[in-house]
């Protein structure tokens, strides 16, 4: 199984993210079983399957994420460019520097709007006050935000609706100029209106960025995505062109999943 | 009796009992406060916060009892509420690993029931007996040692409440974790801790027991670090206690004086910071 997956990765695109072997436990729970994955560069990939699939848990071994949490472990190899993220000498911030991550509720910092930005690329540039607003400016552009913010970017970011807070965190993520955007159900906790801002968001960001989206609409999977993976119980079932998956699939499993008659 | 009607009537029952509970704690708290009210305003002049205290039998005021309890509050909480949140960020950020933050938080609530004469005692038996004299020192020792406990719990927990997707919304940027801590969780904590600052305020400055060891009392106007200090809740105690009708009506003003300043820094802590928490 793992062979086909690792094939039907098409080989004209460049892999940003290749996955090896991977396997991932809380404490004594193995949650991610032997998978292995290539995310192509500069597209959108979707993550689909139903809770507790192990979804989440695989976008947040890409940056690593879980070192934050003791008793939790992957073993096997994630190549970011050619280099291995799970090595012991990776330097975290590093890693996050380049992979960034929007997360299912939108966190802003209680700080404001401007600061909110500001924050993570203070981490790793010195800008002028100019060039720093200048890049606010971008990054609230291309977030889709900044006509809606312009004149109160002093205001605390925690005074935004949710379809805003959500913009901006995409907003701080994309500011500190990541290769690799991860979004952990970014619109699930989001009218349609502001999940469509976010959909024509992708869009646009993936010129730039390569995305990886975790997904329970199959819907929106569908809408954004050029590459879907369907997830079982730990298990990478099948991933390939979004528009086979979606229309062909290879697997009985994924189309019971995909047409609903899952069980 | 159908099972409902039998419900409806335990539910009355209990909703009495509850009501008589309360009624039976605020009365007792009404009366309290409408004595001290009632003697204490008639003691409360001009005097009070210019004069020192009297002989027995004199005029005066309680300008040194203030201005000491005013002092080693002050003291005491700079002194103990930097090792109170400092502690506090360790038990909250760094203590999900390991067997040092539960053993941490196990000594500090015992700490922190700990009756505060036990405090006073212990100042007394590590220092005031090694240097042979009560003194001001002594005294802010003894209501930091009562404010870190408080501080330390009020912090780690308000630290908790905050959601760890703002914390690892913050390391997804690639913060180091001190900055983390610094920008981001201690600012979204800030006005829990904050208030809870204001009520380790509000706990000593009605403390008598851990002063009467340590600070004990001075008849005079004093602001010699390594003598005796006033202080109001050691003045009430001795004047209440003494004979003389002029004593007994400054430890009512006193008395006034610290229950109003510790209820004014408990609404304000309340309305001020009500609003103040962000909700995620």
């Amino acid at each position: 199984m793992n062979a086909a997956v690792l094939q039907s990765t098409p080989e004209t695109v460049v892999q940003k993210i290749e996955v090896k072997n991977l396997n991932f436990y809380y404490g004594g729970f193995h949650a991610l079983k032997n998978i292995n994955l290539g995310i192509p560069e500069r597209k959108v990939t979707a993550f689909i399957g139903p809770s507790g699939c192990g979804k989440s848990t695989l976008l947040r071994t890409f940056n690593r994420m879980y070192a934050l949490y003791p008793n939790q472990e992957a073993k096997g190899e994630i190549l970011l460019d050619g280099e291995n993220v799970l090595s012991p000498g990776q330097d975290l911030n590093r890693l996050r520097a380049k992979v960034g991550m929007v997360f299912q509720k939108p966190t802003p910092f209680p700080m404001s709007i401007h600061d909110n930005i500001a924050f993570g690329v203070r981490l790793y540039e010195s800008l002028s006050s100019r060039e720093m607003d200048e890049r606010i400016e971008w990054a609230l552009r291309k977030a889709a935000l900044w006509e809606e913010v312009k004149d109160k970017l002093k205001q605390s970011g925690t005074s935004l609706s949710g379809g805003q807070q959500q913009r901006l965190c995409i907003a701080r993520g994309i500011a500190v100029k990541p290769e690799v955007l991860l979004l952990d159900e970014p619109a699930s906790a989001l009218d349609p209106i502001s999940t469509g801002r976010i959909e024509e968001l992708m869009h646009e960001l993936k010129t730039d960025y390569t995305i990886v989206i975790v997904t329970h609409n199959m819907q929106q999977a569908a809408r954004v995505s050029d590459y879907t993976a369907y997830m079982y119980l730990g298990e990478m079932v099948e991933f390939g062109v979004t528009d086979e998956v979606f229309i062909k699939p290879r697997k009985k499993e994924t189309e019971d999943y995909i047409t609903g008659r899952f069980g | 009796m159908s099972l409902y009607a039998r419900r409806l009537l335990v539910n009355r029952f209990n909703l009495m009992v509850s009501l008589f509970a309360m009624m039976f704690g605020l009365f007792w708290l009404a009366w309290i406060l409408f004595t001290l009210f009632e003697a204490g305003f008639q003691a409360l002049t001009p005097d009070l916060f210019l004069r020192t205290t009297p002989p027995p039998g004199g005029t005066g005021g309680l300008l040194n009892a203030i201005f000491g309890s005013l002092f080693m509050a002050a003291a005491g909480t700079l002194l103990g509420t930097p090792i109170g949140i400092m502690a506090g960020i360790y038990l909250a950020e760094f203590g999900r690993r390991g067997w040092l933050a539960p053993v941490t938080r196990f000594i500090n609530d015992i700490l922190l029931s700990a009756p505060s004469i036990v405090i006073g005692l212990f100042i007394y038996e590590a220092y005031v007996v090694h240097v042979r004299h009560f003194s001001a020192w002594a005294g802010i020792m003894a209501l930091a040692l009562i404010v870190i406990p408080v501080v330390i719990r009020t912090t780690e927990n308000m630290l908790r409440l905050v959601p760890d997707s703002l914390r690892e919304a913050a390391a997804a940027l690639g913060a180091p974790q001190w900055k983390v801590i610094t920008f981001v969780t201690v600012r979204a904590a800030k006005a829990g801790i904050i208030t809870g600052i204001l009520l380790a305020i509000a706990r000593i400055s009605g403390e008598t027991a851990p002063l009467l060891f340590t600070a004990l009392n001075n008849q005079f106007w004093s602001i010699n670090m390594n003598a005796p200090m006033a202080n109001l809740p050691v003045v009430i105690f001795q004047f209440a206690m003494s004979p003389y009708e002029n004593w007994q009506q400054l430890a009512w003003a006193g008395a006034l004086l610290i229950t109003l300043s510790v209820l004014a820094l408990n609404i304000f802590a309340r309305v001020f910071f009500r609003n103040k928490t962000p909700v995620y």
